[in-house]
């Protein structure tokens, strides 16, 4: 069969039904995912959570929906009205804009052509993912600037802060995947996994920090420093009402359904079907189709179901914590990780060893040997910095002297000032 | 000045991040399969109510379905929040009964001080909280509405059994 994109107009309708229908099972999605989100926190609380509106509660995204709508705008007076109103927009387009690359499923086999079941196989793939996870700082940042308030500010202030350095480590977490396969694009990565081992096994540790990285991203506890409700009232939304603040909210939760993706296409084999070449090989089939896109949708799920376990498990890192991981664990453990990685895949090349079992062992032990290492020598007081930043006696005598002599010497400066004067 | 901080000094070697992660994980875990929830579903079920419940009045009738009230005044005399309104009235016999007996339901409080003075054990407070209005007229129960209440009343506490077993 032939790929679609060699006949125009099938390629150019084609495309029109794929973005039509993934842009609304995405939004559908998301509206679930905030009952679901709701549901996980009440039953880790021996709650019941929303049941009243629809079966079991099924329709209370559709009434929340109703409510945002019909809710007064209330927009700061002395705030940027312009990039007030801009700023949700950009969070929420730029949560759904990276939605596009990623491969859900096995080709479709249709009568014109076979049909790739993402929207774009971009061949920059995984780069424009990060390009567009970059830019939704923009959103927050400029909210919480054009909103006029402390809170808000210090919410963007914060969020940029942490998106910047976050995605440090997950741009570096991601390059072991890109050596590894050889191969930016989404689908590639896919193919790769499929026929040498998924990289959960063979990549462990870019796994972990990709994860850390991408919660960090995403904004979700424990890293939602930007919102912290207990510090800066909800941080860089607390001035958006009604259907803005929801667009922050379906854009927190796109995000979060990016992520999943993200994470189950490049470490657990994306649309893969574990212990069976049979969905990679042959022909396609819409079988093949069906089968493969419940895989995905398994993996995804287990990631959002991951997401909100740790939201309504884990408190919030203090922002001195939060740099200390990102900047003084995360980078250097990515960055060590890069050069193992690499060394190792030389070695293996040099000794004649390919793609396959081999090298997923080979890999596999070294990864289970860096973990090791990690949480049990970093896991003693070291992995997430201290509860304060307690000094030393040592250093305490050393700060006070410094500081001592740094007085009497603006005494001093006083002092002739004075005398001049 | 800085700010000091209490902290805990534990040795290094027992503080973890991870550990002490994954056994919250499974905490949670825990609770979130677990069967048993606390809320109570509140339409479909209700929470019983304490016997010295004391929620608003009743009042109580005789078999012909008079109010068993004879207008002694003892109640609106008692009651500290002066929310009871009586008007007594006398007929022919030398009976004694209500012209205009009103309880402002909103400027109760709730004290049980009425039904406590009763002679007559006319006046209750009830073992009830539904009260829902949609006027603030609607919580001036006149007479006929305080008779025509079913809801069970509220036992008097005994100081014989304090507990009330």
């Amino acid at each position: 069969m032939t790929p679609i994109a060699e006949n125009p107009t099938a390629f150019a309708i084609a495309s029109a039904i794929k973005v039509l229908v993934f842009f609304g099972v995405y939004l559908v999605t998301v509206a679930l995912l905030t009952l679901a989100e709701r549901k996980v926190s009440a039953w880790i609380q021996d709650r019941h959570g929303p049941n009243r509106a629809g079966l079991g509660g099924l329709l209370q995204p559709v009434a929340d929906g109703l409510k945002n709508f019909m809710k007064e705008e209330v927009s700061p007076a002395a705030g940027n009205h312009i990039i007030f109103t801009l700023a949700p927009a950009i969070s929420f387009c730029t949560a759904m804009v990276s939605w596009a690359v990623i491969p859900f499923a096995a080709p479709f086999p249709t009568p014109w052509g076979v049909v790739d079941v993402s929207i774009a196989n971009l061949p920059v793939g995984f780069v424009f993912t990060l390009a567009i996870a970059s830019l939704g700082v923009y959103g927050i940042t400029l909210a919480g600037w054009s909103s006029n308030n402390k809170y808000s500010l210090l919410g963007g202030l914060r969020s940029s802060a942490q998106m910047i350095s976050y995605e440090i480590s997950m741009g570096l977490s991601i390059i072991p995947v890109l050596l590894l396969t050889g191969n930016v694009t989404m689908d590639g990565i896919v193919k790769d996994q499929a026929l040498g081992g998924w990289n959960i096994l063979n990549l462990s540790v870019a796994f972990l920090t990709f994860m850390i990285s991408a919660f960090a991203e995403t904004n979700r506890l424990p890293f939602d420093l930007p919102e912290a409700e207990s510090e800066l009232v909800a941080g860089y939304h607390t001035e958006y009402s009604s259907m803005k603040f929801s667009m922050f909210f379906i854009a927190e939760f796109a995000n979060m359904l990016t992520a999943s993706g993200m994470m189950a296409t490049l470490f657990l084999g994306g649309w893969d079907i574990p212990f069976t070449t049979w969905d990679n090989t042959g022909d396609p089939s819409v079988l093949k189709t069906v089968l493969t896109l419940l895989s995905f949708v398994f993996k995804a799920g287990f990631f959002l179901f991951f997401y909100m376990w740790i939201r309504w498990t884990l408190p919030r890192f203090r922002y001195d914590q939060l740099m200390s991981l990102g900047w003084r664990f995360l980078l250097p453990l990515s960055l060590g990780y890069i050069v193992l990685v690499a060394s190792v895949m030389l070695a293996l090349q040099s000794a004649g060893i390919g793609r396959g079992v081999v090298q997923t062992g080979v890999l596999f032990g070294i990864n289970v040997a860096v973990l090791v290492a990690v949480f049990v020598f970093f896991d003693r007081g070291r992995l997430v910095g201290e509860t304060t930043g307690r000094l030393s006696a040592g250093e305490l005598r050393h700060v006070r002297l410094r500081d001592r002599a740094a007085e009497s010497r603006l005494a001093r400066a006083h002092a002739e000032q004075g005398k001049e004067d | 000045m800085a700010i000091t901080v209490k902290v805990l000094n534990r040795p290094v070697e027992e503080v973890s991040y991870v550990r002490a992660t994954l056994s919250g994980l499974a905490n949670t875990f825990r609770h979130l399969v677990d069967p048993h929830k606390v809320t109570t579903q509140y339409p479909e079920e209700t929470e019983a109510l304490s016997k010295r419940w004391r929620g608003t009045h009743r009042m109580l009738t005789t078999e012909d379905g008079k109010a068993k009230c004879v207008g002694c005044g003892l109640c609106p005399t008692v009651c500290p929040a002066n929310c009871i309104k009586l008007v007594p009235g006398e007929d022919e016999q030398g009976n004694r009964f209500p012209l205009v007996f009103e309880i402002d339901e909103f400027r109760c409080i709730f004290c049980g001080y009425c039904q406590e003075v009763c002679p007559e054990e006319a006046i209750h407070l009830g073992r009830h909280y539904e009260n829902a209005e949609f006027t603030r007229d609607g919580f001036v129960y006149d007479l006929e509405r305080l008779t025509a209440q079913t809801h069970p009343v509220c036992e008097l506490w005994d100081p014989a059994d304090p507990a009330g077993e």
